[in-house]
């Protein structure tokens, strides 16, 4: 087992600092100091992400593009600015490759939608993986039934390892592959490089969900070659209500217009309508300004740390945890067993006990971890099993954070066996 | 014994417990002891399901009054629906209808009745006034 002192000194983060930069880290609850780890879920906002919006509101807040006034070009600048500043964060060839959602799920519902009334046919496919959120189910069953097209599945091994054996056959009739970088209710890193070299060998475009890999991994939309990749800003220590579309340009521009409204048009008359270039043909309405000048923040924030060294600390915290609760009687980790190929996530079980039971226990100690499906039924469906507790790590998680989850579930356990 | 009553007796038997630990061990052994259904009541058609946890419920009624028995694969809800169940069993609809579990908030687990847990027992309730609803709507017309 790791001890828990070379962790700390292993990498360049001193999660001691990081942690004072999150106020709400020192609350407590139920009298115990709070152990946030459900983090999945959502992340803790720095006090520089909590400035940044209270300052875009107090100083610049107007809305953007259409006023000639200052505050309306100050507002312009910063929300452009922080498109400039996503576009660079995962390497995208231009900014107008940069489209604002609501987040993850509305990112991928517009290329549900778009592409899907653009380019599919009745028999045709969308292929997805079997550890998808339902966020990366639904919205592809919904135009797939509209258009009599049908949804196919990557499966997945006993260990939450995606099995490409087929995979070739499985692209016959697919007119687009979505999944996810990595898995929300397993922590598993997908094959992505393989599966999207497969895909593109049949000119197969692909949309990648990655709302847990941002905020733990190097993201190169360029070297990964993607052709969509979705994220959310509220899992990347940012606000919530915003996220991010990228896609590629020449795709893009192929795709009708998302919702239509303001922004989104260059002229209306009541015959015809002629639609914007990119990004704005997909952002009708008044863009969340303050969530874009936050999630700029929360960038600025997560370079600060340097995406690597936030990796390193975060491997290193993952085996220190993996050592730990694999030691706790009757531990059951869902999904693959090794720290290289899982990122912030430890989804697990507990002898025959409950995970709505075991993470009540928990929670009673003040201890914050996601019980249930994840939004995930299909995937505890595969293991036969109701659900799991699933722990989930942040830059600001500690050795201390595990240490207080091992010793929760052992009194869990012994109250509930 | 009233509602109420039954419910008065549950909170003063709940401040004696020193703890959280204390009433949460009462809970869970109530939920470990009895196997409150029949096997051949947890059907498919008994069954409630809730984000969480899942609950088995089984109703009679007989001479105007309803009985209940329920099983939930999480124990801390099974111990919750028993503590549900001795307010309620042998209740007459009416009684069922109007009644206000304030209990549950009084002992401290009001987070088992919240929506956003969307768990069985909030499920249950809601199902076992259903269920009450019908049966009084059935004596008016017979």
């Amino acid at each position: 087992m790791t001890n828990a002192n070379d962790i700390l000194e292993s990498h360049m983060i001193d999660v001691e600092a990081v942690r004072k930069d999150f106020p709400i880290l020192s609350t407590h609850v139920y009298g115990y100091p709070l152990v946030y780890l459900d983090n999945a879920a959502t992340t803790q906002k720095p006090e520089s992400v909590l400035h940044a919006m209270d300052d875009y509101y107090h100083t610049i807040n107007s809305n953007v593009h259409r006023g000639v006034h200052h505050l309306s070009q100050q507002a312009t600048e910063a929300y452009e600015g922080a498109r400039q500043k996503i576009a660079d964060f995962i390497n995208a060839r231009h900014n107008h490759e940069i489209i604002y959602t609501r987040g993850t799920t509305e990112s991928i519902n517009l290329v549900a939608s778009c592409f899907g009334r653009k380019f599919l046919k009745p028999g045709d496919s969308i292929l997805i993986s079997a550890v998808e959120h339902h966020s990366n189910i639904v919205p592809w069953q919904m135009i797939c039934e509209e258009k009599g097209a049908s949804l196919k599945v990557i499966p997945v091994d006993d260990e939450g390892e995606l099995i490409l054996d087929n995979l070739d056959k499985l692209l016959d009739d697919v007119k687009l592959v979505s999944f996810n970088y990595v898995s929300n209710s397993l922590g598993g890193v997908n094959p992505v490089q393989a599966i999207i070299m497969a895909a593109h060998k049949r000119g197969i475009p692909v949309l990648l969900d990655a709302a847990q890999a941002v905020q733990h991994l190097e993201v190169d939309v360029q070297s990964l070659d993607v052709d969509f990749l979705a994220f959310s800003s509220h899992k990347l220590y940012g606000p919530t209500g915003i996220g991010v579309l990228y896609g590629k340009e020449e795709w893009l521009n192929q795709l009708p217009p998302y919702q239509g409204g303001g922004e989104m048009i260059k002229t209306v008359t009541f015959e015809k309508t002629t639609y914007n270039d990119l990004p704005y043909k997909f952002e009708a309405g008044t863009p969340d300004m303050a969530g874009a000048v936050g999630l700029a923040a929360a960038i600025d924030y997560v370079l600060g740390l340097g995406i690597r060294n936030i990796q390193q600390a975060e491997h290193s915290l993952m085996s220190y945890a993996l050592g730990t609760l694999t030691e706790i009687n009757g531990f059951r980790l869902i999904g693959k067993a090794v720290a290289e190929r899982r990122a912030g996530v430890i989804s697990f079980l507990v002898g025959d006990i409950h995970p709505f039971d075991l993470g009540e226990i928990l929670d009673k100690q003040g201890i914050a971890v996601r019980t249930g499906h994840h939004c995930a039924q299909p995937v505890m469906d595969r293991y036969c099993i109701p659900g799991t507790v699933r722990a989930s790590l942040a830059i600001y998680n500690n050795s201390q954070d595990i240490d207080r989850l091992a010793a929760g579930i052992r009194k869990a356990s012994a109250l509930l066996s | 014994m009233t509602i109420q009553q039954t419910q008065d007796e549950i909170i003063a038997d709940f401040e004696l417990f020193g703890d959280w630990m204390d009433k949460y061990e009462y809970i869970i052994q109530l939920g470990k002891e009895l196997p409150m259904i029949e096997e051949q009541y947890k059907t498919d058609d008994n069954l409630i399901r809730g984000c969480q946890s899942r609950v088995w419920l089984h109703t009679e009624f007989r001479d105007g009054h309803l009985f209940f028995t329920a099983d939930s694969d999480a124990v801390i809800t099974k111990g919750l629906i028993s503590l549900v169940i001795k307010v309620l069993n042998g209740q007459t609809p009416k009684a069922i209808i109007e009644s206000d579990l304030y209990f549950i908030d009084a002992i401290g687990l009001s987070s088992h009745l919240s929506p956003t847990r969307s768990n069985g027992l909030l499920s249950m309730v809601k199902q076992i006034k259903l269920y009450a609803l019908a049966y009084q709507k059935k004596s008016v017309e017979s």
